[in-house]
């Protein structure tokens, strides 16, 4: 019985086993040495040791600036949907009507195609005749920032635009709100909690599990924004938006620094794991598991 | 709840509503007006005398038809793909008890963490070997594979599905294959059309992809064939506003059919456990 539950279920589960071979496991070891490589893609990896990292640290400024712009946009970016995507969702938990149609409303930016959001934003934050300047000319800012045009304001934009897309962590933590048992409230309100003490004391709490999930999939997103980037302004002005996904693509596919490129991948997977775990770490003190969920 | 705070917070969610819509609203505006009006300054709200040039400009100069082709061909076989695949792997974690399935649940969540930068240039060199570059294959083969996101949904989904009737099926001398057909698959259609959409959307969507493997112009997705058209004709904003809503509006079209199995898919991943 047992031999014949092994047998199946690897059976079963062969597609995945043969895709985290030949995708991940031979790619993450092939990465790993290319690493160590001075590599085109053309001839054989030919090997150089710690160079590659040796070059990124010390010698390479641009990497640093891709680094310093990904983490502005993590840092400013993860915490913005957070509040912005929890502030929606409270607001709609409010028993309110024709909430599926706000739902809808809200949802809908992020799951239409990236390019395309893309595009329609540049037109829309274009400096001069763009929609958003157009409406802060109206109420009276004679100056409105250039956007994407100017590098203090470039990285701004792309947050702004990145807002519109808040609807997805949205309805996740608007499904959360939705499983909270209404008996909590009720006994809070027995004990004479008003509403900032109910949000406090019983609904973030409740809602932490999902909060942690929405913050490790925004962290790992962030650190890989890539694609609004190459459509909008390919890393400019002055580089202020060359992001490390996209200095890493750049990297390997137009200079074909292929061994370089693989060793500034392992960088970002080492600060994306870092980061996740110390989120982690951090959760087992403010995460609460003890819902009725279990 | 009080009256007043009733008031306040639909009049914040009808504000922070138009504020949402109107992005789209301006894409489809922009997209009808002639060019006197898109650049016409004060603005001009809404479009008069609407025109349909655009979309026939924009759908003959980009090939629209010929990239919205490739892009479905490529869907379809990305959902096939994850839909068959995925499930296979899912009813292995959830209802077949072996050694090593917990491991392999495991992989699942450390392939969601891990960049697909790592990942990416090996990848390409094996395509490359494999003299798949230029063709749809690396674009579609993988989902065979099964996609990590979706088997953990479909798992989560197994998951709920009693025992007791593959328990009596199996009795009855009925074969693993046979419970994950007949009874598994059947009772399991919202979630498996959840991520069929997801899928779908993902792979409608998709930009990295076709980027680095389709160098043929006639073998272009949209995402690509309009990145391209941007970079050729930056200012013919009515054209792109054109492309751009018709290749929205599919998406838009299925969100609308299918609500519930989005926001149904996505609780189901976001919850614990």
């Amino acid at each position: 019985m047992e031999a014949r539950n092994l047998r199946n279920g690897l059976l079963f589960a062969a597609p995945w086993i043969v895709g985290l071979v030949v995708f991940y496991a031979y790619p993450i070891l092939a990465s790993l040495y290319y690493s160590f490589c001075s590599y085109d893609g053309i001839r054989p990896p030919r090997w150089t040791g710690l160079q590659n990292y040796h070059r990124m640290f010390f010698e390479d400024d641009l990497f640093f600036k891709a680094l310093y712009n990904t983490l502005y946009m993590v840092v400013f970016g993860v915490p913005l949907s957070l509040l912005c995507g929890l502030g929606v969702a409270l607001l709609l938990n409010q028993k309110v009507r024709g909430i599926s149609l706000y739902r809808t409303i809200f949802y809908l930016p992020s799951i239409t195609p990236v390019v395309a959001n893309s595009i329609l934003w540049l037109w829309l934050l274009n400096p001069d005749i763009g929609l958003v300047n157009v409406v802060l000319h109206h109420l009276g800012i004679a100056k409105p920032p250039a956007w994407i045009a100017d590098p203090l304001w470039s990285k701004p934009a792309l947050l702004l635009m990145g807002l519109w897309g808040v609807g997805g962590g949205m309805v996740i933590y608007l499904a959360a709100l939705q499983n909270v048992p209404v008996a909590l409230y009720e006994a809070a309100s027995l004990d004479g909690a008003g509403i900032l003490q109910k949000l406090r004391n019983v609904t973030l709490p409740m809602i932490t599990p999902v909060i942690l999930f929405n913050v490790i999939t925004g962290l790992i997103g962030s650190f890989q924004y890539f694609t609004e980037a190459y459509v909008m302004t390919n890393g400019g002005p002055e580089d202020s938006t060359t992001f490390y996904a996209l200095d890493l693509f750049n990297r390997a596919f137009q200079d074909f620094h292929m061994g370089y490129a693989s060793a500034m991948a392992w960088v970002l997977f080492l600060i994306v794991l870092l980061c996740t775990i110390l989120v982690f770490k951090s959760s087992l003190r403010w995460v609460y598991y003890g819902g009725e969920n279990r | 709840m009080s009256r007043v705070r009733v008031g306040v917070t639909h009049l914040v969610l009808v504000g922070l509503g138009i504020v949402f819509l109107f992005p789209f609203y301006w894409l489809v505006s922009t997209a009808l007006k002639p060019d006197a009006q898109i650049f016409a300054m004060p603005p001009v709200w809404v479009p008069r005398h609407p025109v349909w040039s655009n979309f026939w400009n924009g759908v003959k100069d980009i090939p629209f038809l010929l990239y919205t082709f490739n892009t479905i061909r490529i869907c379809f076989l990305n959902v096939l793909g994850t839909v068959v695949a995925s499930s296979l792997v899912a009813y292995s974690l959830a209802k077949i008890r072996w050694k090593g399935r917990n491991v392999l649940f495991y992989s699942l969540i450390a392939t969601m963490i891990l960049p697909g930068q790592v990942t990416m240039i090996p990848s390409f060199m094996i395509y490359k070997w494999l003299g798949w570059i230029g063709t749809l294959l690396p674009l579609t083969v993988p989902s065979f594979t099964g996609g990590a996101f979706s088997i953990f949904l479909l798992r989560q989904f197994f998951m709920t599905l009693p025992n007791d009737l593959s328990e009596a099926a199996k009795l009855d001398g009925c074969s693993e294959i046979g419970i994950y057909w007949r009874i598994i698959l059947p009772l399991s259609k919202p979630a498996l059309i959840t991520v069929g959409l997801f899928a779908f959307v993902a792979s409608w969507n998709d930009f990295l992809g076709p980027l680095l493997y389709l160098n043929d112009e006639r073998s272009y997705t949209l995402a690509i064939g309009l990145q391209r058209f941007v970079s050729q004709h930056d200012a013919e904003w009515g054209r792109l506003m054109a492309a751009s809503t018709l290749m929205v509006l599919p998406i838009v079209i299925i969100f609308f059919f299918a609500q519930r199995a989005f926001i149904g898919g996505i609780v189901l991943t976001g919850s614990k456990e």
